[in-house]
């Protein structure tokens, strides 16, 4: 019997409908969870408990009424880079320690109106800065498959915490692969979805261009469900767009006959995990089999895409990380002078941080500009130019997620390049602002998930959702769990 | 010794007069407690977002039509980095390679003659707070204060050509700025609220040579006349080291007002990099021709067309018609009250005269003063009338000023209408003729001037009600002269 906190939210919505169970049981369920495992997987930066509870208490009565928003009483995490009013906002970061933000940030304003419970906020990589969330200055969150190694990241407590049953699901940013890498590597399904359809009011930005709010979930109908949630044009944020949001849900009719499915070849190169290759391939061919067509195609400039997403990123990281001043919220160093507190304030940035803002720096820098910054943004474009090309002949493109299954912790966290291949195969669609999807596609000898990738068109969500759910349906993987409670102490 | 010519280029920046400010709805009124006209856009909380304010850019636009530059179709924000306390974000929103308006012109008139000065660029960003330093000064403040309520106000920054010629020309031109930007209704323009900012780079070189000297820019310029001042200084300054054959460094200096000289803030060298690069928040901004075109109808008569009318329309010389044009509230308030008594020259000498002088007394500006055109066209209807003399008329003009009352109540509370009544105005002369012998002799005795006397002692009588005029006619029937 699977356990409340171990339920989709589809099938916690049909149970509270029913009135088989309320909304307190689901979370009482997550929270014996969370006092069961938190201890060593570290999901959370905060947990909300309290509040929680009497969430949950609203959303049932709202039930009792005959009330029921999409998201009545399931119980949701969010990244603690998401303003929320009350409730401190750290980004795992020293130099936010104690900051409580005045107001929610819309997608989380979103959750609370859709009736959904935050259960807590979730650990990640300072600033949204790496992808093991090993850069986090509070804790380290572990892989609930295998606690010896990272969960992935940067929103690696949301992937974590919807793995590990701490939550039904979560919110996550993904900037380069922060969403869908750790997805993969916990064995979830995350969505990266358009540039501009979904707000980033009040999440912490990264990487302006670049950032991306989106949802990590059990299964794709939730990723469909928790969308539909926070999708749709909000005036606060001047680069979401206004358009009509497609029923998600309605998207998922599990058939694919006739479509033209993109295998980029640069995306099958020699840093490939042969497992993860196959269980790819394996992924195109059960397509296939379900009446679309897979074809090989190239996006040319796929190569240049890590050295320009690093470039872009950087600078406008060092752009975005410079108001952490110290003096008006946040950690401040006591200093003789303002100068010297700047000085000393900022120097509580984690490593990885200081790396970004260096190079951000020297990038922006007047006469660096034209041969780093402003190549990248014509090197964007030409990427941008090649999903174009690839969608005039395809509906979707697939491809791995990630070129391994999770690493062992501190394996990557002296050789900053390495850890940042680990997004080589996502970082594209943060370029493009294209939808990317990660839906689990197999293991690995040792037991680990490998994700595998759907693209799509701009605003394709529902073609990129009906191929993952069509796969999910078909892909017959072993229902597994993630085992950590054998390593449980006592 | 060489002729040297001086190259004088400015950088003015002009708070707009939005209701709101540039990127977020917080007020922008001047005077609020501290601190209390803030929200997470312009104090810069994480994850908060620029909304630009649409009516900011109508008034940028505005400006740029005023000063007859090109409006660009897509212009982009950019990011100014630099650290600084007042600045939220430790970024301002600005335009760096492409701003909203390029390529303008300001005409001025110097002497008799008329110079073009090139207008480089207008563009758009926003304010950054305010520091207020517990102490003499920033460096022995025990502690600074920070107010934000001016953070993120909408700005101009207006970069000119360097083709102002000599620092009284700065002057003019500032002055000729103020009256555009004010009359396009950009700006209100109040140096001493901070509203209209200046810096000024300056260099000499040769006569007659076509490159550029060594420029330094001044900074903390505080009035119009500081300007010109620390320009002064800074000619002779220039001028001494290159004729002493040394060089001027390239540098920022701080213009000290107290003690009249310019000094060294940072060479070049210690020049910021801003690290511009464009905001990802905010696409290109995109001003359609048909949006400019609106924009260019809410225009008002700029004042040198309205001189030129002014000269036409109401016969008035070129001089007056300047003056009354200097400011858009002082032009309206002639060309009402000339509607009033239709007599553009009374009006004319009375708003340059008397009006502006009690208005400089109480210091306020014609929009604000006491006495409306109507009430000034009561008075002078008064004067036409011959009811008071044109000396009663200027004390009722400050006792109006003073009291807010109307010119017909405090003529009549006053009993200061004036006696034309020749019975009335026979008694007081016979009075004085036969008071005054002396000069009675003198008038017949054909010396004119004494009569001057006579009416004078009249009016003294009369209180200064009697009607010169009929006095001086009365006396001379009386002494048959």
């Amino acid at each position: 019997m699977v356990q409340l906190n171990e339920m989709t939210i589809h099938q916690l919505r049909d149970l509270l409908r029913a009135g088989e169970v309320s909304c307190r049981e689901i979370l009482e369920a997550v929270f014996a969870k969370i006092d069961a495992v938190e201890s060593q997987i570290r999901s959370y930066i905060t947990l909300c408990r309290d509040e929680a509870f009497a969430q949950a208490q609203r959303a049932d009565e709202m039930l009792a009424a005959g009330e029921a928003p999409p998201l009545c009483g399931i119980p949701v995490a969010v990244k603690d880079n998401f303003s929320t009013a009350g409730v401190q906002t750290t980004c795992a970061s020293r130099l936010l320690e104690n900051y409580i933000p005045p107001f929610d940030a819309e997608a989380v304003a979103r959750l609370k109106q859709a009736g959904a419970v935050l259960v807590g906020k979730t650990n990640l990589d300072e600033f949204g800065l790496g992808s093991s969330t090993e850069n986090s200055q509070f804790c380290c969150t572990r892989n609930p498959w295998d606690l010896s190694r990272v969960p992935g990241g940067s929103s690696g407590g949301s992937a974590a915490a919807v793995a590990a049953g701490e939550a039904a699901a979560a919110l996550g940013t993904d900037t380069g692969g922060s969403i869908r890498q750790p997805a993969a590597f916990c064995g979830v399904v995350g969505l990266k979805p358009t540039y501009g359809l979904v707000s980033r009011y009040g999440v912490v930005a990264a990487a302006d261009s670049l950032d991306h709010v989106g949802p990590i979930t059990r299964d794709v109908r939730d990723a469909a469900l928790l969308l539909q949630v926070i999708a749709g044009w909000d005036p606060k944020d001047p680069t979401s767009v206004r358009k009509d949001v497609p029923d998600y849900e309605a998207a998922l009719t599990g058939n694919i006959k006739g479509l033209v499915v993109g295998l980029p070849k640069e995306f099958m190169g020699d840093e490939l995990d042969p497992e993860v290759k196959e269980a790819v391939f394996g992924a195109a061919n059960l397509l296939e089999s379900l009446g679309a067509r897979v074809e090989e195609i190239s996006l040319p400039h796929a190569e240049y895409a890590m050295a320009t997403f690093y470039v872009i990123i950087s600078a406008e990281i060092s752009s975005n990380l410079a108001r952490f001043d110290g003096v008006r919220y946040g950690y401040r160093a006591e200093a003789e002078d303002t100068v010297s507190m700047f000085i000393k304030t900022r120097q509580a940035l984690g490593q990885e941080a200081k790396r970004r803002v260096l190079m951000g720096t020297y990038f922006l820098q007047a006469k660096n500009y034209e041969a780093y910054f402003l190549k990248a943004l014509k090197v964007r474009t030409l990427i941008k130019g090649d999903f174009e090309k690839a969608f005039q002949r395809c509906d979707v493109l697939i491809s791995p997620t990630t070129p391994t299954a999770a690493f062992g912790f501190g394996h990557r966290t002296q050789t900053p390049v390495t850890m940042y291949q680990s997004d080589i195969y996502t970082c594209t669609a943060n370029l493009a602002g294209i939808p990317a999807l990660t839906v689990p596609c197999g293991y690995t000898g040792e037991g680990l998930p490998v994700g595998v990738q759907f693209l799509g068109k701009p605003f394709d969500e529902p073609t990129v959702l009906r191929v993952g759910h069509a796969y999910e349906q078909h892909a017959g993987l072993p229902a597994r769990q993630p085992q950590m409670e054998v390593e449980k102490n006592g | 010794m060489a002729d040297w010519e001086v190259v004088i280029g400015l950088e003015v920046h002009a708070e707009l007069l939005t209701k709101s400010k540039v990127f977020c709805g917080c007020s922008t009124e001047f005077g609020a407690d501290p601190n209390s006209q803030v929200c997470p856009i312009c104090l810069g909380l994480p994850g908060a977002l620029p909304l630009l304010n649409r009516r900011a850019v109508e008034l940028a636009v505005k400006a740029g039509l005023a000063l007859n530059c090109r409006i660009n179709q897509f212009s982009v924000f950019a990011r100014k980095h630099y650290f600084y306390p007042d600045l939220s974000k430790a970024y301002q929103i600005s335009q760096h390679e492409l701003p909203l308006c390029s390529a303008g012109y300001v005409e001025l008139l110097v002497g008799d003659k008329v110079r073009r000065i090139g207008i480089n660029r207008v563009h758009l960003e926003e304010e950054a707070g305010k520091s207020v330093h517990a102490g003499e000064d920033i460096m022995s403040a025990a502690y600074s204060l920070l107010d934000y309520n001016r953070a993120g106000i909408g700005l101009i920054e207006i970069v000119t050509e360097p083709d102002i010629r000599s620092p009284e020309e700065a002057r003019l031109f500032l002055e000729k700025l103020r009256q555009l930007l004010q009359y396009a209704e950009v700006s209100d323009c109040k140096m001493e609220e901070g509203s209209l900012r200046c810096d000024a780079n300056i260099s000499l070189r040769p006569k007659g040579s076509s490159t550029y000297g060594v420029k330094c820019e001044i900074k903390n310029l505080n009035s119009f006349r500081a300007v010109q001042r620390a320009l002064e200084f800074e000619v002779e300054r220039q001028k001494a080291l290159l004729e002493a054959g040394e060089l001027v460094v390239q540098e920022t200096r701080h213009w000290d007002e107290t003690q009249g000289v310019t000094f060294s803030m940072r060479s070049k060298e210690e020049a910021a990099d801003y690290r511009y690069f464009p905001d990802p928040n905010l696409y290109p901004l995109e001003v359609e021709p048909s949006w400019v075109e609106s924009i260019r109808e809410e225009l008002p008569e700029l004042p040198d067309a309205r001189r030129n009318r002014f000269v036409e329309q109401y016969d008035l010389s070129l001089y007056a018609a300047e003056i009354l044009t200097s400011s858009r509230d002082l032009a309206d308030y002639f060309e009402e009250c000339v509607e009033e008594v239709n007599d553009p020259k009374l009006v004319s000498n009375w708003v340059m005269g008397e009006v502006q002088r009690w208005l400089k007394a109480h210091g306020l500006e014609a929009a604000s003063s006491p006495v409306r055109p109507k009430d000034l066209a009561g008075l002078l209807r008064l004067v036409q009338e011959n009811a008071v003399s044109n000396l009663v008329a200027k004390d009722v003009l400050e006792e109006m000023f003073a009291t807010g009352k109307s010119a017909e109540t405090i003529v009549e509370e006053k009993g200061l209408r004036q006696i034309s009544d020749d019975s009335a105005l026979e008694a007081m002369i016979a009075e004085v003729l036969e008071a005054n012998p002396g000069p009675v002799a003198d008038v017949k005795s054909g010396k004119a001037k004494a009569i001057g006397f006579l009416v004078g002692q009249v009016m003294k009588l009369s209180q200064g009600k009697a009607n010169p005029q009929k006095v001086n006619e009365l006396i001379r029937q009386k002494l048959q002269v």
